[in-house]
Protein backbone atom coordinates (compact mmCIF):
# COMPACT_ATOMS: atom_id res chain seq x y z
CA UNK A 1 0.00 0.00 0.00
CA UNK A 2 2.79 2.39 0.92
CA UNK A 3 4.48 1.61 -2.34
CA UNK A 4 1.35 2.58 -4.23
CA UNK A 5 1.13 5.91 -2.45
CA UNK A 6 4.79 6.55 -3.16
CA UNK A 7 4.33 5.71 -6.83
CA UNK A 8 1.44 8.10 -7.01
CA UNK A 9 3.46 10.86 -5.36
CA UNK A 10 6.32 10.32 -7.83
CA UNK A 11 3.88 10.46 -10.71
CA UNK A 12 2.43 13.69 -9.40
CA UNK A 13 5.84 15.29 -9.07
CA UNK A 14 6.82 14.19 -12.58
CA UNK A 15 3.61 15.64 -13.96
CA UNK A 16 4.15 18.89 -12.10
CA UNK A 17 7.72 19.23 -13.41
CA UNK A 18 6.62 18.48 -16.98
CA UNK A 19 3.84 21.07 -16.84
CA UNK A 20 6.12 23.65 -15.27
CA UNK A 21 8.76 23.12 -17.96
CA UNK A 22 6.22 23.39 -20.76
CA UNK A 23 4.69 26.53 -19.28
CA UNK A 24 8.13 28.13 -19.04
CA UNK A 25 8.84 27.23 -22.66
CA UNK A 26 5.51 28.64 -23.81
CA UNK A 27 5.75 31.93 -21.96
CA UNK A 28 9.42 32.47 -22.82
CA UNK A 29 8.76 34.56 -25.94
CA UNK A 30 6.44 36.84 -23.96
CA UNK A 31 9.05 37.13 -21.27
CA UNK A 32 11.76 37.97 -23.79
CA UNK A 33 9.52 40.57 -25.43
CA UNK A 34 8.67 42.33 -22.18
CA UNK A 35 12.14 42.15 -20.67
CA UNK A 36 13.86 43.35 -23.84
CA UNK A 37 11.43 46.24 -24.10
CA UNK A 38 12.64 47.49 -20.74
CA UNK A 39 16.35 47.10 -21.49
CA UNK A 40 18.59 49.64 -23.14
CA UNK A 41 19.71 48.37 -26.52
CA UNK A 42 23.34 48.26 -25.40
CA UNK A 43 22.24 46.23 -22.40
CA UNK A 44 20.66 43.68 -24.74
CA UNK A 45 23.95 43.47 -26.62
CA UNK A 46 26.29 43.13 -23.64
CA UNK A 47 28.03 39.86 -22.86
CA UNK A 48 27.32 38.05 -20.61
CA UNK A 49 23.71 38.25 -21.74
CA UNK A 50 21.37 38.66 -18.81
CA UNK A 51 17.72 37.73 -18.85
CA UNK A 52 16.69 40.64 -16.63
CA UNK A 53 17.55 44.22 -17.54
CA UNK A 54 20.64 45.49 -15.75
CA UNK A 55 18.76 48.74 -15.46
CA UNK A 56 15.01 48.97 -16.05
CA UNK A 57 14.26 51.77 -18.51
CA UNK A 58 11.03 52.96 -20.10
CA UNK A 59 12.68 55.19 -22.69
CA UNK A 60 12.30 52.59 -25.45
CA UNK A 61 8.61 53.33 -25.69
CA UNK A 62 8.78 57.06 -26.50
CA UNK A 63 11.83 56.38 -28.67
CA UNK A 64 9.96 53.67 -30.58
CA UNK A 65 6.94 55.91 -31.12
CA UNK A 66 9.19 58.67 -32.43
CA UNK A 67 11.30 56.50 -34.72
CA UNK A 68 8.42 55.69 -37.06
CA UNK A 69 4.96 57.32 -37.44
CA UNK A 70 3.68 54.84 -34.90
CA UNK A 71 0.43 56.53 -33.98
CA UNK A 72 -0.46 57.20 -37.58
CA UNK A 73 -0.03 53.49 -38.28
CA UNK A 74 -2.07 52.69 -35.24
CA UNK A 75 -4.81 55.02 -36.47
CA UNK A 76 -4.74 53.33 -39.88
CA UNK A 77 -4.96 49.93 -38.24
CA UNK A 78 -7.84 50.97 -35.98
CA UNK A 79 -9.74 52.42 -38.94
CA UNK A 80 -9.41 49.19 -40.92
CA UNK A 81 -10.19 47.03 -37.91
CA UNK A 82 -13.37 48.87 -36.93
CA UNK A 83 -14.81 48.76 -40.44
CA UNK A 84 -13.84 45.11 -40.87
CA UNK A 85 -15.55 44.11 -37.64
CA UNK A 86 -18.70 46.00 -38.64
CA UNK A 87 -18.69 44.32 -42.04
CA UNK A 88 -18.29 40.81 -40.67
CA UNK A 89 -20.91 41.29 -37.94
CA UNK A 90 -23.40 42.68 -40.43
CA UNK A 91 -23.09 40.03 -43.12
CA UNK A 92 -22.03 36.77 -41.46
CA UNK A 93 -25.30 36.02 -39.57
CA UNK A 94 -27.45 36.81 -42.60
CA UNK A 95 -25.62 34.31 -44.77
CA UNK A 96 -25.47 31.75 -41.99
CA UNK A 97 -29.23 32.13 -41.49
CA UNK A 98 -29.82 31.32 -45.13
CA UNK A 99 -27.66 28.21 -44.89
CA UNK A 100 -29.11 26.91 -41.64
CA UNK A 101 -32.66 28.10 -41.29
CA UNK A 102 -34.14 28.62 -44.75
CA UNK A 103 -35.26 25.38 -46.35
CA UNK A 104 -33.96 25.65 -49.87
CA UNK A 105 -31.89 23.32 -51.97
CA UNK A 106 -29.11 25.83 -52.47
CA UNK A 107 -28.25 25.70 -48.78
CA UNK A 108 -26.41 22.38 -48.99
CA UNK A 109 -24.51 23.28 -52.13
CA UNK A 110 -23.53 26.66 -50.72
CA UNK A 111 -22.44 25.14 -47.40
CA UNK A 112 -20.07 22.91 -49.32
CA UNK A 113 -18.79 25.83 -51.35
CA UNK A 114 -18.24 27.92 -48.23
CA UNK A 115 -16.08 25.16 -46.78
CA UNK A 116 -14.24 24.79 -50.07
CA UNK A 117 -13.31 28.48 -50.33
CA UNK A 118 -11.44 28.22 -47.05
CA UNK A 119 -8.93 26.04 -48.84
CA UNK A 120 -8.22 28.37 -51.76
CA UNK A 121 -4.63 29.54 -51.34
CA UNK A 122 -4.32 33.31 -51.28
CA UNK A 123 -1.24 32.98 -53.49
CA UNK A 124 -3.58 31.92 -56.32
CA UNK A 125 -5.96 34.83 -56.00
CA UNK A 126 -3.51 37.59 -55.12
CA UNK A 127 -2.21 38.37 -58.60
CA UNK A 128 -5.64 38.82 -60.24
CA UNK A 129 -6.93 40.75 -57.24
CA UNK A 130 -3.89 43.00 -57.32
CA UNK A 131 -4.42 43.56 -61.02
CA UNK A 132 -8.07 44.56 -60.61
CA UNK A 133 -7.45 46.85 -57.68
CA UNK A 134 -4.52 48.44 -59.50
CA UNK A 135 -6.69 49.01 -62.55
CA UNK A 136 -9.36 50.66 -60.41
CA UNK A 137 -6.71 52.79 -58.74
CA UNK A 138 -7.48 51.24 -55.38
CA UNK A 139 -4.03 50.03 -54.36
CA UNK A 140 -2.67 52.14 -51.53
CA UNK A 141 -6.21 52.61 -50.28
CA UNK A 142 -7.88 50.45 -47.65
CA UNK A 143 -10.62 49.25 -50.00
CA UNK A 144 -8.87 45.94 -50.79
CA UNK A 145 -8.53 45.27 -47.06
CA UNK A 146 -12.04 46.27 -45.99
CA UNK A 147 -14.28 45.43 -48.94
CA UNK A 148 -14.06 41.62 -48.62
CA UNK A 149 -15.26 41.79 -45.01
CA UNK A 150 -18.65 43.01 -46.26
CA UNK A 151 -19.18 39.78 -48.19
CA UNK A 152 -18.82 37.29 -45.36
CA UNK A 153 -15.84 35.18 -44.42
CA UNK A 154 -16.20 31.42 -44.72
CA UNK A 155 -14.77 30.54 -41.32
CA UNK A 156 -17.17 32.86 -39.50
CA UNK A 157 -20.15 31.73 -41.55
CA UNK A 158 -19.40 28.12 -40.61
CA UNK A 159 -19.29 28.99 -36.91
CA UNK A 160 -22.56 30.94 -36.95
CA UNK A 161 -24.28 28.33 -39.12
CA UNK A 162 -23.28 25.69 -36.59
CA UNK A 163 -24.84 27.86 -33.91
CA UNK A 164 -28.07 28.35 -35.86
CA UNK A 165 -28.30 24.61 -36.42
CA UNK A 166 -28.67 24.31 -32.67
CA UNK A 167 -31.76 26.52 -32.65
CA UNK A 168 -34.92 24.41 -33.08
CA UNK A 169 -36.64 24.89 -36.43
CA UNK A 170 -39.95 24.92 -34.59
CA UNK A 171 -39.21 28.41 -33.29
CA UNK A 172 -39.00 29.74 -36.83
CA UNK A 173 -41.90 27.58 -38.04
CA UNK A 174 -44.16 28.84 -35.27
CA UNK A 175 -43.40 32.44 -36.14
CA UNK A 176 -44.04 31.71 -39.79
CA UNK A 177 -47.44 30.23 -39.04
CA UNK A 178 -48.20 33.50 -37.30
CA UNK A 179 -47.50 35.17 -40.62
CA UNK A 180 -43.92 36.30 -40.11
CA UNK A 181 -41.62 36.28 -43.12
CA UNK A 182 -37.91 35.50 -42.98
CA UNK A 183 -36.95 39.12 -42.38
CA UNK A 184 -39.00 39.21 -39.21
CA UNK A 185 -37.85 35.76 -38.16
CA UNK A 186 -34.27 36.80 -38.65
CA UNK A 187 -34.62 40.14 -36.90
CA UNK A 188 -36.85 39.03 -34.02
CA UNK A 189 -35.75 35.46 -33.34
CA UNK A 190 -32.42 34.51 -34.89
CA UNK A 191 -30.49 37.73 -34.32
CA UNK A 192 -31.27 38.13 -30.62
CA UNK A 193 -30.41 34.48 -30.04
CA UNK A 194 -27.05 34.60 -31.73
CA UNK A 195 -25.60 37.44 -29.70
CA UNK A 196 -23.06 35.22 -27.89
CA UNK A 197 -21.74 33.74 -31.12
CA UNK A 198 -21.61 37.21 -32.65
CA UNK A 199 -19.29 38.22 -29.82
CA UNK A 200 -17.02 35.38 -30.87
CA UNK A 201 -17.14 36.47 -34.50
CA UNK A 202 -16.47 40.06 -33.54
CA UNK A 203 -13.38 39.05 -31.61
CA UNK A 204 -12.06 36.90 -34.43
CA UNK A 205 -12.71 39.71 -36.91
CA UNK A 206 -10.91 42.16 -34.66
CA UNK A 207 -7.94 39.84 -34.34
CA UNK A 208 -7.79 39.06 -38.03
CA UNK A 209 -7.92 42.68 -39.09
CA UNK A 210 -5.55 43.89 -36.39
CA UNK A 211 -2.87 41.30 -37.18
CA UNK A 212 -3.38 41.04 -40.93
CA UNK A 213 -0.07 41.18 -42.70
CA UNK A 214 -0.49 39.67 -46.14
CA UNK A 215 -3.18 41.96 -47.56
CA UNK A 216 -1.45 45.16 -46.44
CA UNK A 217 1.80 43.76 -47.79
CA UNK A 218 0.27 43.19 -51.21
CA UNK A 219 -1.89 46.27 -51.55
CA UNK A 220 -0.18 48.98 -49.48
CA UNK A 221 3.18 50.26 -50.62
CA UNK A 222 3.12 53.90 -49.51
CA UNK A 223 4.77 54.15 -46.08
CA UNK A 224 2.27 56.71 -44.79
CA UNK A 225 -0.55 54.23 -45.46
CA UNK A 226 1.10 51.35 -43.59
CA UNK A 227 -0.67 49.43 -40.89
CA UNK A 228 1.14 48.60 -37.67
CA UNK A 229 1.95 45.09 -38.80
CA UNK A 230 3.77 46.48 -41.83
CA UNK A 231 5.23 49.40 -39.92
CA UNK A 232 6.98 47.21 -37.38
CA UNK A 233 9.39 46.15 -40.07
CA UNK A 234 10.70 49.66 -40.38
CA UNK A 235 12.68 49.11 -37.20
CA UNK A 236 14.54 46.47 -39.12
CA UNK A 237 15.37 48.50 -42.16
CA UNK A 238 18.51 49.93 -40.62
CA UNK A 239 21.80 48.10 -40.80
CA UNK A 240 21.39 46.65 -37.35
CA UNK A 241 18.13 46.14 -35.54
CA UNK A 242 17.34 48.13 -32.42
CA UNK A 243 15.74 45.19 -30.67
CA UNK A 244 14.85 47.09 -27.51
CA UNK A 245 12.76 49.59 -29.45
CA UNK A 246 11.30 46.97 -31.71
CA UNK A 247 10.19 44.87 -28.74
CA UNK A 248 8.68 47.95 -27.08
CA UNK A 249 6.75 48.74 -30.25
CA UNK A 250 5.69 45.11 -30.68
CA UNK A 251 4.55 44.96 -27.08
CA UNK A 252 2.20 47.91 -27.53
CA UNK A 253 0.96 46.34 -30.77
CA UNK A 254 0.25 43.02 -29.05
CA UNK A 255 -1.27 44.42 -25.86
CA UNK A 256 -4.83 45.00 -27.19
CA UNK A 257 -4.87 41.42 -28.42
CA UNK A 258 -3.81 40.05 -25.05
CA UNK A 259 -6.37 42.23 -23.28
CA UNK A 260 -9.10 41.09 -25.61
CA UNK A 261 -8.07 37.49 -25.04
CA UNK A 262 -8.05 37.95 -21.28
CA UNK A 263 -11.61 39.27 -21.34
CA UNK A 264 -13.11 36.93 -23.93
CA UNK A 265 -11.11 33.74 -23.47
CA UNK A 266 -14.26 31.65 -23.36
CA UNK A 267 -15.41 32.84 -26.76
CA UNK A 268 -12.07 31.99 -28.34
CA UNK A 269 -12.17 28.48 -27.06
CA UNK A 270 -15.79 27.90 -28.04
CA UNK A 271 -15.35 29.12 -31.62
CA UNK A 272 -12.56 26.67 -32.29
CA UNK A 273 -14.06 23.81 -30.36
CA UNK A 274 -17.42 24.00 -32.17
CA UNK A 275 -16.00 24.30 -35.65
CA UNK A 276 -13.00 22.01 -35.26
CA UNK A 277 -11.14 24.37 -37.53
CA UNK A 278 -8.43 26.92 -37.44
CA UNK A 279 -8.97 30.53 -38.35
CA UNK B 1 -52.46 21.83 -53.13
CA UNK B 2 -49.35 20.91 -55.10
CA UNK B 3 -49.20 24.28 -56.77
CA UNK B 4 -49.38 25.98 -53.41
CA UNK B 5 -46.50 23.92 -52.09
CA UNK B 6 -44.26 24.69 -55.00
CA UNK B 7 -45.12 28.35 -54.64
CA UNK B 8 -44.02 28.18 -51.05
CA UNK B 9 -40.85 26.39 -52.12
CA UNK B 10 -40.22 29.09 -54.65
CA UNK B 11 -40.58 31.71 -51.96
CA UNK B 12 -38.09 29.90 -49.76
CA UNK B 13 -35.72 29.74 -52.70
CA UNK B 14 -35.96 33.48 -53.17
CA UNK B 15 -35.40 34.16 -49.49
CA UNK B 16 -32.50 31.75 -49.37
CA UNK B 17 -30.86 33.31 -52.37
CA UNK B 18 -31.47 36.81 -51.07
CA UNK B 19 -29.96 36.12 -47.65
CA UNK B 20 -26.99 34.29 -49.12
CA UNK B 21 -26.44 36.81 -51.91
CA UNK B 22 -23.67 38.81 -50.19
CA UNK B 23 -21.55 35.71 -49.88
CA UNK B 24 -22.40 34.53 -53.40
CA UNK B 25 -21.35 37.89 -54.83
CA UNK B 26 -18.17 37.85 -52.76
CA UNK B 27 -17.51 34.29 -53.87
CA UNK B 28 -17.81 35.28 -57.52
CA UNK B 29 -15.71 38.41 -57.11
CA UNK B 30 -13.01 37.26 -54.70
CA UNK B 31 -12.74 33.56 -55.50
CA UNK B 32 -14.19 32.49 -58.85
CA UNK B 33 -13.04 35.43 -60.92
CA UNK B 34 -9.46 35.44 -59.54
CA UNK B 35 -9.20 31.67 -59.95
CA UNK B 36 -10.24 31.79 -63.58
CA UNK B 37 -8.17 34.79 -64.50
CA UNK B 38 -5.21 33.29 -62.68
CA UNK B 39 -5.55 30.25 -64.91
CA UNK B 40 -5.64 32.51 -67.95
CA UNK B 41 -2.67 34.54 -66.70
CA UNK B 42 -0.64 31.37 -66.29
CA UNK B 43 -0.54 31.11 -70.09
CA UNK B 44 0.50 34.74 -70.54
CA UNK B 45 3.44 36.97 -69.89
CA UNK B 46 2.91 40.28 -68.13
CA UNK B 47 3.93 42.50 -65.27
CA UNK B 48 2.07 45.08 -63.23
CA UNK B 49 2.18 47.60 -66.07
CA UNK B 50 1.95 45.69 -69.35
CA UNK B 51 -1.10 43.81 -70.58
CA UNK B 52 -1.03 39.99 -70.56
CA UNK B 53 0.37 38.47 -73.75
CA UNK B 54 -0.42 34.85 -74.65
CA UNK B 55 2.69 32.64 -74.52
CA UNK B 56 1.16 29.18 -74.36
CA UNK B 57 2.95 26.73 -72.09
CA UNK B 58 6.13 28.80 -71.78
CA UNK B 59 5.48 29.66 -68.12
CA UNK B 60 5.00 26.03 -67.17
CA UNK B 61 8.20 25.04 -69.00
CA UNK B 62 9.93 27.84 -67.13
CA UNK B 63 8.50 26.60 -63.82
CA UNK B 64 9.53 22.99 -64.31
CA UNK B 65 13.05 23.87 -65.44
CA UNK B 66 13.68 26.37 -62.65
CA UNK B 67 15.84 24.68 -59.98
CA UNK B 68 14.59 27.17 -57.38
CA UNK B 69 11.03 25.95 -57.90
CA UNK B 70 12.14 22.43 -57.01
CA UNK B 71 14.20 23.71 -54.11
CA UNK B 72 11.22 25.65 -52.77
CA UNK B 73 9.00 22.62 -53.24
CA UNK B 74 11.40 20.46 -51.22
CA UNK B 75 11.54 23.09 -48.48
CA UNK B 76 7.76 23.18 -48.38
CA UNK B 77 7.51 19.40 -48.27
CA UNK B 78 9.95 19.40 -45.38
CA UNK B 79 7.69 21.73 -43.45
CA UNK B 80 4.63 19.67 -44.36
CA UNK B 81 6.03 16.33 -43.29
CA UNK B 82 8.30 17.27 -40.40
CA UNK B 83 6.38 20.11 -38.84
CA UNK B 84 3.00 18.37 -39.05
CA UNK B 85 3.78 15.29 -36.94
CA UNK B 86 5.84 17.34 -34.49
CA UNK B 87 3.03 19.85 -34.03
CA UNK B 88 0.41 17.14 -33.67
CA UNK B 89 2.40 15.34 -31.01
CA UNK B 90 2.96 18.56 -29.10
CA UNK B 91 -0.72 19.50 -29.42
CA UNK B 92 -1.81 16.08 -28.23
CA UNK B 93 0.58 16.21 -25.28
CA UNK B 94 -0.68 19.67 -24.30
CA UNK B 95 -4.29 18.53 -24.69
CA UNK B 96 -3.67 15.48 -22.50
CA UNK B 97 -2.31 17.82 -19.83
CA UNK B 98 -5.06 20.42 -19.85
CA UNK B 99 -7.93 17.92 -19.74
CA UNK B 100 -6.61 16.69 -16.41
CA UNK B 101 -8.06 18.14 -13.28
CA UNK B 102 -5.48 20.05 -11.30
CA UNK B 103 -5.11 23.38 -9.64
CA UNK B 104 -4.05 26.18 -11.98
CA UNK B 105 -5.29 24.27 -15.00
CA UNK B 106 -6.97 27.37 -16.46
CA UNK B 107 -3.73 29.34 -16.30
CA UNK B 108 -1.78 26.51 -17.91
CA UNK B 109 -4.30 26.32 -20.72
CA UNK B 110 -4.01 30.06 -21.23
CA UNK B 111 -0.23 29.81 -21.40
CA UNK B 112 -0.48 27.11 -24.07
CA UNK B 113 -3.15 28.83 -26.11
CA UNK B 114 -2.19 32.49 -25.90
CA UNK B 115 0.66 32.25 -28.47
CA UNK B 116 -1.89 31.33 -31.14
CA UNK B 117 -3.66 34.66 -30.89
CA UNK B 118 -0.52 36.80 -30.96
CA UNK B 119 -0.23 38.68 -34.28
CA UNK B 120 2.15 36.74 -36.41
CA UNK B 121 4.39 39.65 -37.27
CA UNK B 122 5.10 40.37 -33.62
CA UNK B 123 5.54 36.69 -32.78
CA UNK B 124 7.93 36.09 -35.66
CA UNK B 125 10.01 39.09 -34.72
CA UNK B 126 10.38 37.91 -31.13
CA UNK B 127 11.50 34.54 -32.44
CA UNK B 128 14.04 36.13 -34.78
CA UNK B 129 15.44 37.93 -31.75
CA UNK B 130 15.40 34.76 -29.66
CA UNK B 131 17.23 32.90 -32.44
CA UNK B 132 20.07 35.44 -32.46
CA UNK B 133 23.21 33.27 -32.29
CA UNK B 134 25.07 35.38 -29.73
CA UNK B 135 22.57 37.53 -27.88
CA UNK B 136 19.43 35.46 -28.36
CA UNK B 137 17.48 33.81 -25.56
CA UNK B 138 17.66 30.28 -26.94
CA UNK B 139 21.39 29.97 -27.36
CA UNK B 140 22.00 31.58 -23.99
CA UNK B 141 19.69 29.09 -22.31
CA UNK B 142 21.47 26.29 -24.16
CA UNK B 143 24.81 27.69 -23.07
CA UNK B 144 23.59 27.66 -19.49
CA UNK B 145 23.33 23.89 -19.88
CA UNK B 146 26.73 23.72 -21.53
CA UNK B 147 25.45 23.32 -25.08
CA UNK B 148 26.71 25.67 -27.73
CA UNK B 149 23.77 26.38 -30.00
CA UNK B 150 23.85 26.76 -33.77
CA UNK B 151 23.36 30.01 -35.68
CA UNK B 152 19.72 29.00 -36.34
CA UNK B 153 18.28 31.40 -38.91
CA UNK B 154 21.71 32.24 -40.29
CA UNK B 155 22.87 28.67 -40.86
CA UNK B 156 21.20 26.86 -43.75
CA UNK B 157 21.42 23.53 -41.88
CA UNK B 158 19.29 24.82 -39.04
CA UNK B 159 16.91 27.35 -40.59
CA UNK B 160 14.11 24.87 -41.21
CA UNK B 161 14.51 23.31 -37.78
CA UNK B 162 14.19 26.80 -36.34
CA UNK B 163 10.90 27.12 -38.21
CA UNK B 164 9.73 23.77 -36.86
CA UNK B 165 10.57 24.90 -33.34
CA UNK B 166 8.79 28.18 -33.89
CA UNK B 167 5.76 26.29 -35.20
CA UNK B 168 5.35 24.26 -32.03
CA UNK B 169 4.68 27.50 -30.18
CA UNK B 170 1.56 27.91 -32.29
CA UNK B 171 -0.17 24.63 -31.59
CA UNK B 172 -2.80 26.17 -29.33
CA UNK B 173 -5.70 25.85 -31.72
CA UNK B 174 -4.85 22.25 -32.58
CA UNK B 175 -4.59 21.62 -28.85
CA UNK B 176 -8.13 22.89 -28.34
CA UNK B 177 -9.48 20.67 -31.11
CA UNK B 178 -7.65 17.66 -29.67
CA UNK B 179 -8.96 18.59 -26.24
CA UNK B 180 -12.56 18.53 -27.44
CA UNK B 181 -11.92 15.15 -29.06
CA UNK B 182 -10.31 13.70 -25.94
CA UNK B 183 -13.19 14.86 -23.80
CA UNK B 184 -15.63 13.03 -26.05
CA UNK B 185 -14.07 9.65 -25.20
CA UNK B 186 -16.44 7.96 -22.75
CA UNK B 187 -14.96 7.59 -19.30
CA UNK B 188 -16.37 4.09 -18.97
CA UNK B 189 -13.86 2.86 -21.58
CA UNK B 190 -11.00 3.90 -19.35
CA UNK B 191 -12.60 2.49 -16.25
CA UNK B 192 -13.12 -0.97 -17.71
CA UNK B 193 -9.58 -0.93 -19.11
CA UNK B 194 -8.23 -0.02 -15.72
CA UNK B 195 -10.09 -2.94 -14.20
CA UNK B 196 -8.48 -5.16 -16.83
CA UNK B 197 -5.14 -3.82 -15.64
CA UNK B 198 -4.13 -1.67 -18.60
CA UNK B 199 -1.50 0.95 -17.77
CA UNK B 200 -1.41 4.59 -18.83
CA UNK B 201 0.52 3.91 -22.03
CA UNK B 202 -1.66 0.97 -23.05
CA UNK B 203 -4.80 2.92 -22.34
CA UNK B 204 -3.50 5.76 -24.50
CA UNK B 205 -2.60 3.49 -27.42
CA UNK B 206 -5.65 1.21 -27.36
CA UNK B 207 -8.40 3.57 -26.25
CA UNK B 208 -7.49 7.21 -26.65
CA UNK B 209 -5.77 7.06 -30.04
CA UNK B 210 -8.45 5.04 -31.87
CA UNK B 211 -11.18 7.24 -30.42
CA UNK B 212 -9.60 10.48 -31.59
CA UNK B 213 -8.01 9.10 -34.77
CA UNK B 214 -10.42 10.83 -37.15
CA UNK B 215 -9.70 14.20 -35.55
CA UNK B 216 -5.96 13.64 -35.76
CA UNK B 217 -6.10 12.57 -39.39
CA UNK B 218 -8.21 15.63 -40.21
CA UNK B 219 -5.84 17.94 -38.38
CA UNK B 220 -2.82 16.30 -40.03
CA UNK B 221 -4.16 16.87 -43.52
CA UNK B 222 -5.27 20.39 -42.62
CA UNK B 223 -1.79 21.06 -41.32
CA UNK B 224 -0.21 19.73 -44.53
CA UNK B 225 -2.51 21.97 -46.56
CA UNK B 226 -1.52 24.91 -44.38
CA UNK B 227 2.16 24.06 -44.90
CA UNK B 228 1.64 24.54 -48.61
CA UNK B 229 0.56 28.07 -47.79
CA UNK B 230 3.34 28.72 -45.28
CA UNK B 231 4.45 32.13 -46.29
CA UNK B 232 4.25 35.06 -43.92
CA UNK B 233 6.70 33.85 -41.30
CA UNK B 234 9.43 33.13 -43.83
CA UNK B 235 8.75 36.38 -45.62
CA UNK B 236 9.27 38.29 -42.39
CA UNK B 237 12.42 36.35 -41.54
CA UNK B 238 13.85 36.79 -45.00
CA UNK B 239 13.17 40.53 -45.08
CA UNK B 240 14.55 40.91 -41.58
CA UNK B 241 17.74 39.22 -42.73
CA UNK B 242 17.89 41.25 -45.90
CA UNK B 243 17.17 44.59 -44.25
CA UNK B 244 14.75 46.37 -46.49
CA UNK B 245 11.24 45.34 -47.55
CA UNK B 246 11.63 43.31 -50.72
CA UNK B 247 15.23 44.46 -50.76
CA UNK B 248 16.74 41.22 -51.86
CA UNK B 249 15.73 38.17 -53.79
CA UNK B 250 16.29 36.28 -50.62
CA UNK B 251 15.08 32.89 -49.56
CA UNK B 252 17.23 32.78 -46.45
CA UNK B 253 20.74 31.34 -46.26
CA UNK B 254 21.31 29.29 -49.43
CA UNK B 255 17.57 29.61 -50.09
CA UNK B 256 17.00 27.11 -47.33
CA UNK B 257 13.71 28.70 -46.30
CA UNK B 258 12.56 29.65 -49.76
CA UNK B 259 9.07 28.19 -49.46
CA UNK B 260 6.95 27.58 -52.53
CA UNK B 261 4.43 30.36 -51.75
CA UNK B 262 7.29 32.74 -50.94
CA UNK B 263 8.79 32.05 -54.35
CA UNK B 264 5.39 32.72 -55.93
CA UNK B 265 5.24 36.02 -54.10
CA UNK B 266 8.77 36.96 -55.20
CA UNK B 267 7.97 36.07 -58.79
CA UNK B 268 4.80 38.13 -58.73
CA UNK B 269 5.85 41.20 -56.82
CA UNK B 270 9.66 41.26 -56.73
CA UNK B 271 10.61 39.99 -60.19
CA UNK B 272 7.24 41.03 -61.67
CA UNK B 273 6.94 37.74 -63.56
CA UNK B 274 3.23 37.58 -62.89
CA UNK B 275 2.55 34.95 -65.56
CA UNK B 276 5.06 32.56 -64.06
CA UNK B 277 3.72 33.30 -60.58
CA UNK B 278 0.22 32.44 -61.77
CA UNK B 279 1.43 29.18 -63.29
CA UNK B 280 3.13 28.24 -60.01
CA UNK B 281 0.04 29.29 -58.07
CA UNK B 282 -2.25 27.14 -60.17
CA UNK B 283 -0.05 24.10 -59.68
CA UNK B 284 -0.29 24.78 -55.95
CA UNK B 285 -4.04 25.15 -56.21
CA UNK B 286 -4.36 21.74 -57.87
CA UNK B 287 -2.29 20.09 -55.14
CA UNK B 288 -4.30 21.76 -52.39
CA UNK B 289 -7.59 20.85 -54.08
CA UNK B 290 -6.58 17.19 -54.30
CA UNK B 291 -5.49 17.22 -50.66
CA UNK B 292 -8.79 18.81 -49.64
CA UNK B 293 -10.87 16.18 -51.42
CA UNK B 294 -8.64 13.51 -49.92
CA UNK B 295 -9.14 15.07 -46.48
CA UNK B 296 -12.93 14.97 -46.63
CA UNK B 297 -12.88 11.39 -47.97
CA UNK B 298 -10.45 10.12 -45.34
CA UNK B 299 -12.20 11.76 -42.42
CA UNK B 300 -15.52 10.40 -43.61
CA UNK B 301 -14.07 6.90 -43.85
CA UNK B 302 -12.27 7.07 -40.51
CA UNK B 303 -15.41 8.38 -38.85
CA UNK B 304 -17.49 5.60 -40.36
CA UNK B 305 -14.95 2.98 -39.31
CA UNK B 306 -15.09 4.32 -35.80
CA UNK B 307 -18.83 3.78 -35.86
CA UNK B 308 -19.86 7.30 -36.74
CA UNK B 309 -19.95 10.29 -34.52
Amino acid sequence: MNKLVLKRKVNEVCFFVLVLLLVIVFISPFMVMVLTAFKTNSDAFTIPVRLLPRKWVAENFPAAFAAIPYFRYMGNTIFITVLSVIGQLLITPIVAYSLAKIKWKGADILSGLVMATMMIPITVTMVPLYKIYAKLGLTNTYVPLILPTFFGKAFYIVIVRQFFNGIPDSLIEAAKIDGANHFTCYGRIAMPLCKPVLTTIGIYAFLDAWSDYLYPLIFITKPEKYTLSLGLQQYMSEYSVDWARLMAAALVFVLPVILCFAIFQKNFVEGIATSGLKA
Amino acid sequence: MKGKKSKREQKEWLYGLLFASPWILGFLAFSVYPLISSLYYSFTKFNAVTAPKWVGLANFKDVFSDPLVWKSLLNTLFMAFVSTPVNLMVALLLACIVIKNFRGRGLVRTAFFLPSVIPMVAATMVWIWMFDPTYGYINNVLQFFGISGPAWLLDSHYTKWALVLMGTWNTGTTMLVCMAALQSVPNSYYESAEIDGAGVVKRFIYITLPCVAHVIVYQAILSIINSFQYFQQVYIIVTANAGVKGGSAAGGPENSILMYPLYIFHNAFTYLKMGKASAMAWLLFIVVAILTVFMTKVTKKVTEDAGGE
